[in-house]
């Protein structure tokens, strides 16, 4: 705050008062703080060093081998690097296009990047996070089924992610139904029994799901269509760069969290999630978006487009509340994906793929751990063992390693990216062995 | 000097190489075991460059921006105040950076201590007995707001209460995350002071209202000196009040939400405590609530024990959960730093200063533009246009001439009472020196809408581009390169 | 000032219905397309759909705003304006030309309901 006294002299006399308490003078009395507010004294920089220093000593990075929705991902250092341009990050929402071609620009690449992931023809410039994306995915459903308030999801979907969506339901008053699983996979048989009691207006279904498999969608959106209702994925956006895509699946929506394009752990966040869709369902699509236009003198320029569809016309008639999304992380995205590119993002996967299925064989191998589920999986799978998971966990954790997230009944959740070294997965598979 | 036009793609060649990963020493091939119906048949069209590649084009995208530490940014509503550097960098330390969401409390204590220790800051400085800091933006924030309103009622089986009061000056937010909240939107009207007209609350008052939905100062910049009056209204009715903490600023070190009566509130940590906007996110918009309300905060949740070790708790009366893990974590730690910079001594100077700087420019500028309220104002205040419009200037026009002269435009045709609302809102980070510079262009610009208004109707006349066809953006949309390149065609 | 029919009837959410036998043409006025601006997308039902009188049909967007289509009379959408999915500018070029839905209608007497020309303009003018 750059204020002199002699500032602040010259200020008032030219609003006509004595004071700044002047300039409360409608407040009332009794509501004013007078007292002191229970927080330390300012820190000087020095000081405020020295602070986080301390409460960082009491955190203890891990290796890390459990996923269960944030995946440790290699950070290409470009990326902070570029992000920390205040340019980018001290910029407001691009509302005014002439002075925010920067901002208008990446987020169009981020859309056409995420597009090119996801095989569909629309995505928008970011969610909040992947569950937040999912339960405004079930609304666009419902909103567009007209007259339909009846929601499927696959009880295969991470737990976290069906919280939110079922919160979000129970408020809006939505129906949601969760269909059930077979074998570590969505009960499709049973999802088609469901759609046969008719009120459904769509269904979302993960792949890989919470068990890290790789879900078999064949004929499912046949099956929903049929049942004039909608089909949203959820879907990992790294992942899609090797497995089948939610176009190719026949999917109308595909949404999930962004936090695996090389996003630092954070303690959870912040994130990025993303949403695309079909054009029949562009105009209910949430959330921001950027389409590319001309200007006056023919130069290509960005702009937000297709506002009419938000809060800040529509009012209680919007498709959601949004406002504020995730824009520098999906900035964030734009560049991994422009580091990484086709190959990169390719190699990615099969480096952890590799790095998955070299441990699990590992683990199956020493005869103390058995599959839990007879399916694919690709960075991510869970087996089952009888071994007292929470003293091996503890055991690890003293040696700087997160375990696997124990799941109930015996069964333990692993995950591997491309961070994690052959040498690593020996460590941790020789220490739960002797635990 | 040329501008730079490039898009990514364009850039692109095949076999170029932006990235190093690690050789592949393990044996197995993990892909082969995937059946080959369950993976994709094209890869995906994304763009192959080197790393200088991608770091000139990122570098050259910024320079087309504009951010607070390019100029000033009077956004009425957005509070753009300088967002501090050593926030930054104390929310990159490894130590934080590295933490998965899942990993065992017991090493994550310092995470999690600053996670309580924030909860209970912005506790004390909001007058409530407890945060929430899972919602991820400001809409988010009234969207759980909201959502606790909705449990409280619903847990004393009362399920009447299906709709909430909102002024018609209110932010487009408020009505849409009320939609989103299952509740039914009643207008209140404002009297012409931009107030809410009190003798129009009374009888929507009955008990189908959940509570109200409202901020202090309200949209216009004036403080609702009724605002006791109304508390008391609604809580009598048997309704809450929500605070919208979007106009917190001018109250920072002088009024605390709790003391007028608010019950929930949210807080938008990317306004009033520094946090970067980002260009649009991420931002970070906790919920408090008073005591009785507590248990319905959605979860998770952060708590300590009495020997001071700090655990992850999910409360069981909880409404539910709003975020995958704890929230906007990195953005947390800028708000933190910023409080702790701030401390107990400067936190009282915040308001005052945002205030006062507002009143210098409304006063300032009141000869050329109309000034539709008199009156005090507190952090912001609306202008309805050029107090001369007999040449046809609107504020739109004003708006794109001040991108001329280097300055980001106010908030323009909000909020909606006016025609021709331009609100404006300094913050307490511009010295008397930027908002002269700001008050002599406005002035200039008020001139030339009188003199020469062609320059100001055809403005802006020095950006990059200008005039964009946002007509047909909406009519044909282009919304990513593939369909730019069909259009080219 | 903008052009009103005679022979037409409006309701006061500035819609417009010409009745031929048991068969209303909708569509907006000339003072609504003019507030909205250039249109750049209408959001039509679909032959088939039910529509009440009072209630919503669709709407009408353009780059600043969007307005809600209300339906002035009640009955089964029998036809609706193609034209407007690829040309929805055509709105703002004649708004009485370019009509968006035509209804088989259930009650008559809600036609008679509805403002003449006379009381249209009155609405306007407020």
């Amino acid at each position: 705050m750059p204020h002199t006294e002699e500032d602040v002299k010259a200020m008032l006399e030219r609003i006509g008062v004595a004071t700044i308490d002047d300039l409360y003078c409608d407040v009332p009395q009794e509501v004013i703080y007078k007292e002191e507010y229970d927080i330390p004294s300012a820190m000087s920089e020095i000081e405020l060093r020295r602070h986080f220093a301390e409460l960082g000593n009491k955190n203890k990075p891990l290796t890390i081998f459990a996923g269960g929705g944030a995946y440790d991902h290699y950070s290409p250092s470009v990326i902070a690097h570029l992000l920390s341009r205040s340019e980018f990050y001290t910029a407001y929402t691009p509302y005014q296009p002439e002075i925010s071609q920067g901002t208008l620009q990446y987020i169009f690449e981020y859309q056409s990047m995420i597009s090119e992931l996801t095989g569909m023809e629309a995505t928008n410039a970011s969610m909040y996070d992947g569950a937040t994306a999912a339960a405004e995915v079930m609304f666009m459903m419902v909103a567009s089924a007209k007259k339909k308030n009846c929601v499927l999801v696959s009880s295969t979907i991470s737990e976290r992610v069906l919280n939110v969506v079922k919160t979000y339901a129970k408020f809006h008053g939505v129906v949601v139904k969760e269909v059930p699983e077979k074998d570590g996979v969505t009960d499709l048989e049973a999802l088609a029994k469901m759609l046969e009691e008719g009120d459904v207006a769509g269904v979302i279904v993960p792949t890989p799901n919470k068990y890290g498999i790789v879900e078999d969608f064949t004929n499912l959106a046949d099956t929903i269509h049929s049942a004039k209702g909608y089909l949203a994925i959820y879907a990992d956006p790294s992942s899609l760069a090797v497995l089948r895509t939610p176009a190719e699946w026949g999917a109308d929506v595909a949404c999930g969290d962004g936090q695996t394009l090389g996003m630092p752990l954070a303690f959870g966040g912040p994130y990025l999630g993303f949403i695309s869709c079909s054009k029949g369902m562009l105009r209910k699509m949430p959330g921001r978006i950027v389409g590319a236009t001309k200007d006056a003198d023919g130069k290509r320029a960005y702009v937000l487009t297709l506002q009419a569809r938000e809060q800040h016309i529509r009012r209680e008639k919007a498709t959601s509340n949004i406002c504020s999304n995730q824009s520098l992380m999906a900035l964030y995205a734009t560049i991994y994906l422009s580091l990484l590119g086709k190959e990169g993002l390719k190699e990615v996967n099969v480096l952890a793929c590799d790095g998955a299925h070299y441990l699990f064989n590992k683990l199956i191998a020493s005869g103390k751990f058995t599959p839990a589920f007879d399916k694919p999986f690709l960075k991510e799978f869970v087996v089952k063992t009888d071994l007292d998971m929470e003293k091996v966990n503890a055991k690890l954790l003293e040696n700087g390693i997160m375990g696997g997230l124990c799941l109930g009944n015996g069964m333990v959740e692993f995950a591997v990216t491309e961070k994690r070294t052959k040498e690593e997965i020996d460590t941790l598979v020789n220490l739960m062995l002797e635990a | 000097m040329k501008t730079y036009d490039k898009i990514i793609f364009e850039l692109s060649r095949p076999g170029r190489k932006g990235y190093a990963l690690p050789a592949d020493k393990f044996d197995t091939d993990g892909l082969s075991a995937i059946p080959a119906d369950l993976m994709r048949k094209e890869a995906p069209e994304l763009p192959e460059v080197s790393e200088l590649e991608v770091v000139r084009h990122y570098t050259n995208l910024s320079s087309k921006n504009f951010g607070v530490d390019t100029g000033f940014y009077p956004l009425g509503s957005c509070t753009m105040k300088y967002n501090p550097k050593i926030n930054e960098e104390v929310a990159a330390l490894p130590q934080f950076n590295n933490l998965h969401p899942l990993q065992n409390a017991d090493t994550a204590q310092g995470a999690l201590e600053l996670y309580w220790n924030l909860q209970r800051m912005l506790s004390n400085i909001a007058g409530l007995a407890e945060f929430t800091l899972n919602p991820y933006a400001g809409a988010h924030g009234e969207l759980t707001g909201l959502m606790v309103m909705r449990q409280y009622h619903m847990s004393r089986g009362d399920n009447k209460r299906t709709k909430v009061i909102v002024p018609n000056s209110a932010h487009g937010t408020n009505p849409a995350s009320a939609m989103v909240a299952g509740l039914e939107v009643v207008e209140v009207k404002s009297k012409p002071n931009g107030s809410i007209d009190v003798e129009d609350l009374k009888p929507l008052l009955d008990d189908t209202v959940a509570g109200i939905m409202m901020t202090n100062p309200n949209t216009l910049g004036m403080f609702e000196t009724e605002i006791l009056e109304i508390a008391k209204l609604v809580h009598e009715a048997g309704g809450l009040l929500y605070y919208d903490g979007a106009n917190l600023n001018p109250l920072l070190g002088k009024v605390r939400p709790g003391d007028m009566g608010f019950d929930i509130m949210h807080i938008n940590l990317h306004k009033t405590f520094s946090t970067p906007h980002g260009g649009g996110g991420p931002g970070s918009g906790p919920v408090g609530v008073a005591a009785h309300l507590v248990e319905f905060l959605p979860n998770p949740h952060v708590k300590k024990t009495e020997d001071g070790k700090f655990y992850v708790d999910f409360g069981k009366d909880s409404l539910g959960s709003v975020s995958t893990f704890f929230g906007n974590f990195g953005v947390m730690m800028k708000a933190y730093a910023y409080i702790l910079t701030l401390g107990k001594e400067n936190i009282r100077n915040v308001g005052p200063l945002a205030t006062l700087n507002a009143n210098y420019i409304k006063e300032s500028l009141k000869d050329d533009y109309l000034l539709p309220i008199e009156g005090v104002c507190k952090h912001e205040f609306v202008f309805d246009g050029l107090k001369d419009k007999s040449t046809g200037v609107t504020t739109l026009n004003v708006a794109k001439r001040l991108l001329d002269y280097g300055f980001h435009a106010p908030t323009i045709y909000f909020p909606l009472l006016f025609h021709e609302s331009m609100m404006i809102e300094p913050t307490e980070t511009e010295s008397k020196e930027t908002l002269d510079d700001f008050i002599e262009v406005m002035h200039k610009v008020a001139k030339e809408a009188r003199e020469t208004p062609e320059e100001v109707i055809n403005a802006p006349l020095t950006t990059i581009v200008r005039k964009l066809d946002e007509t047909t953006a909406a009519k044909n949309p282009i919304l990513d390169y593939r369909a730019l390149k069909e259009a080219a065609k | 000032m903008s052009k009103i029919l005679e022979n037409l009837r409006y309701s006061d959410s500035h819609e417009w219905v010409k009745l031929e036998g048991d068969i209303a043409t909708v569509g907006i006025t000339d003072y609504a397309q003019h507030a909205l601006g250039s249109i750049v997308y209408v959001d039509m039902p679909e032959v088939g759909d039910e529509v009440s009188q009072g209630e919503d049909f669709g709407a009408v967007e353009s780059v600043k705003a969007a307005s809600d289509l209300i339906s002035p009379v009640s009955g089964e959408v029998v036809e609706i304006n193609e034209a407007l999915e690829d040309e929805p500018e055509l709105v703002n070029q004649d708004a009485f030309e370019n009509w968006i839905m035509k209804v088989k209608i259930s009650d008559p007497a809600e036609v008679e309901s509805l403002l003449d020309a006379a009381a249209y303009a009155k609405v306007c003018e407020e």
